[in-house]
């Protein structure tokens, strides 16, 4: 069997559960609302501040995916394990890591599809005045790296109760405490803050969105990602012991 | 395709759901898992179709052991959980698809499957509307279809019939007994008119262990014990003088009298274990000028035989 028909169940999975956000309004409403809330700070401030640049927008888009990502993520496997339909899905040919994959893809795409709009504004601006491309890219980059860590996250705590609310709150808080993890450093020792800074999202996120795609931010995320998901796949293992 | 299970025990904490039980399925059968509810039925299917790994002891699905084979086990079977779990969101075809995208089928295979499914289950009214629309009996369907869309060779279902009207159970029995002509079938139920009907073998089960195994003919056979007869008779004499000559019979234990109404006196006759009073009954009343208005004999019943293994193990 080769590397790639091992993970062909992906497809269905992730088509699944797209599918199943535009078919009920969650997409909708998430689009719309996330439109509404940057679009009104960034436009907002836009004129007072003067400058051609997407800045006010990247700093505004985080806080939102803060509260949209557990939301949109909540579900993905508590209402399979709530309802039940986790034992058929499970007693299918396909491996846990197809299951967790194809659901972390689909969320995760559908955060990029919200994100997609706010192109716009950068084609406006574009043409408006001089704008400085480097970060525009680095900013997106960055902002779809750090909403692919907090999907992995709040599907890990999807996969710890059958109940959404629970599932919200916990991924809210997890995603919550990793944005802030820098915004705590003057109260920490000092020979923890290098350590702390590191851990924290934000960090990256602004090392990425100055526009510098360095290796060691990407890894950052990349491995924060991988780590999450392992853990998810785990979880879902969880039946077996 | 058979399914042979070996000694197999499933803890649950420290709480024993399935205590070392040992069974075959051959390939063709309809297998009746029957017993009372806790009795560790969903729990075998549990393991067989591979959801949760056993305590300990083996399984092995047409060879393939549960644990190193797991895909090819997976293949080979069509499960319907316990209370049939669907995605309400999705219309019938759209999750028949799913089911089918996920067993790796696609393009024409799925489309004549699928075809082949919705006429099959009788789905051809609602195959556009979605699933938390559709009424128990509808839904039941579209599980045993989702159960057999990649066509396996072995359909598990646990509980097929709970929750739908007498109607729709008469309807899934008979799909149930025309899928069982070609596959191996394994279907769990605590409805006990349910085994007569569709199964050709059953497994009693109780507290974790197996109390029986056999057809439920061969059950009935088994466990038969003293077998009541009721009889009406029409006589001038009275009822305790009908009574007396009954109990003379050879055979009879017990004479019970259930009710009188003018001539017309009604008796239970309990015989002794093996023997049938039937003929002798008739002779008498030929002989005695009693007019023979009913005489029923009451066989054990499967019920009976369950009633009996499982409650008193049970009430131990």
């Amino acid at each position: 069997m080769n590397a790639l028909s091992q993970y062909r169940n992906i497809i269905p999975i992730f088509r699944k559960e797209l599918r199943s956000y535009f078919n009920s309004a969650v997409a909708y409403v998430v689009i719309v609302v996330f439109l509404g809330i940057v679009g009104w700070f960034y436009t907002s401030n836009l004129f007072l501040i003067n400058s051609a640049s997407l800045r006010l927008m990247f700093d505004i888009v985080p806080w939102v995916l803060l509260l949209i990502v557990p939301a949109i993520t909540m579900r993905l496997l508590s209402e399979e394990k709530k309802s039940g339909t986790i034992e058929l899905l499970v007693t299918k040919p396909l491996s846990d890591t197809e299951i967790v994959l194809g659901k972390f893809l689909a969320a995760w795409a559908l955060v990029g599809i919200t994100l997609a709009p706010t192109l716009l504004y950068y084609i406006t601006v574009a043409s408006l005045g001089n704008i400085d491309h480097g970060p525009v890219v680095g900013g997106y980059v960055g902002l779809l790296l750090m909403a692919g860590v907090f999907v992995a996250i709040s599907l890990f705590a999807s996969s710890l109760t059958e109940n959404q609310v629970i599932a919200f709150i916990i991924g809210f808080g997890m995603v919550f405490a990793f944005f802030m993890l820098d915004k705590i450093l003057p109260y920490v020792p000092e020979w923890l803050t290098t350590t702390i800074e590191f851990l924290g999202v934000d960090y990256h996120l602004g090392n990425i969105s100055r526009g510098v795609i360095d290796s060691r931010d990407v890894v950052y995320f990349l491995s924060l990602l991988g780590f999450t998901l392992y853990l998810t796949m785990l979880s879902l293992n969880r039946r077996k012991w | 395709m058979s399914i042979s299970v070996h000694n197999l025990t499933k803890y649950y904490g420290r709480e024993k759901a399935v205590a070392g039980i040992s069974f075959e399925v051959k390939t063709g059968e309809i297998l009746g898992f029957l017993g009372p509810n806790g009795a560790g039925k969903t729990t075998t299917m549990k393991i067989v179709t591979c959801y949760m790994p056993p305590s300990s002891g083996t399984v092995e699905v047409d060879g393939y052991n549960i644990f190193d084979r797991s895909m090819e086990v997976r293949r080979k079977i069509g499960y319907l959980p316990e209370n049939n779990p669907l995605y309400l969101d999705m219309n019938v075809v759209e999750y028949l698809d799913y089911a089918a995208r996920l067993h790796g089928m696609n393009g024409e295979a799925i489309s004549q499957r699928l075809k082949l499914m919705v006429d099959v289950c009788g789905l051809g009214s609602v195959r556009h509307k979605d699933i938390g629309e559709l009424s128990k009996g509808y839904r039941q369907r579209v599980g045993l279809a989702q159960a057999m869309i990649h066509d396996p060779e072995m359909l598990i279902l646990d509980e097929p019939t709970s929750g739908l009207d007498p109607n729709q159970i008469v309807e899934i029995r008979k799909l149930i007994k025309d899928i069982g002509e070609k596959k191996t079938v394994i279907l769990s139920t605590h409805i006990l008119s349910e085994v007569q009907a569709t199964c050709d073998r059953v497994i009693i089960i109780n507290e974790g262990i197996i109390v029986a195994d056999g057809t439920p003919e061969k059950l009935q056979q088994e466990f038969r014990g003293a077998e009541a007869i009721t009889v009406e008779i029409k006589s001038s004499e009275p009822a305790d003088a009908v009574a007396v000559k009954l109990k003379s019979l050879a055979g009879v234990e017990a004479v019970e009298r259930s009710g009188t109404s003018g001539h017309t006196h009604s008796f239970t006759l309990m015989t002794a274990k093996g023997s049938d009073v039937r003929e002798e009954l008739f002779n008498r009343a030929v002989a005695e000028r009693w007019v023979l208005l009913e005489l029923t004999r009451k066989g054990t019943s499967l019920e009976e035989v369950f009633h009996k293994l499982t409650r008193a193990e049970g009430g131990s």
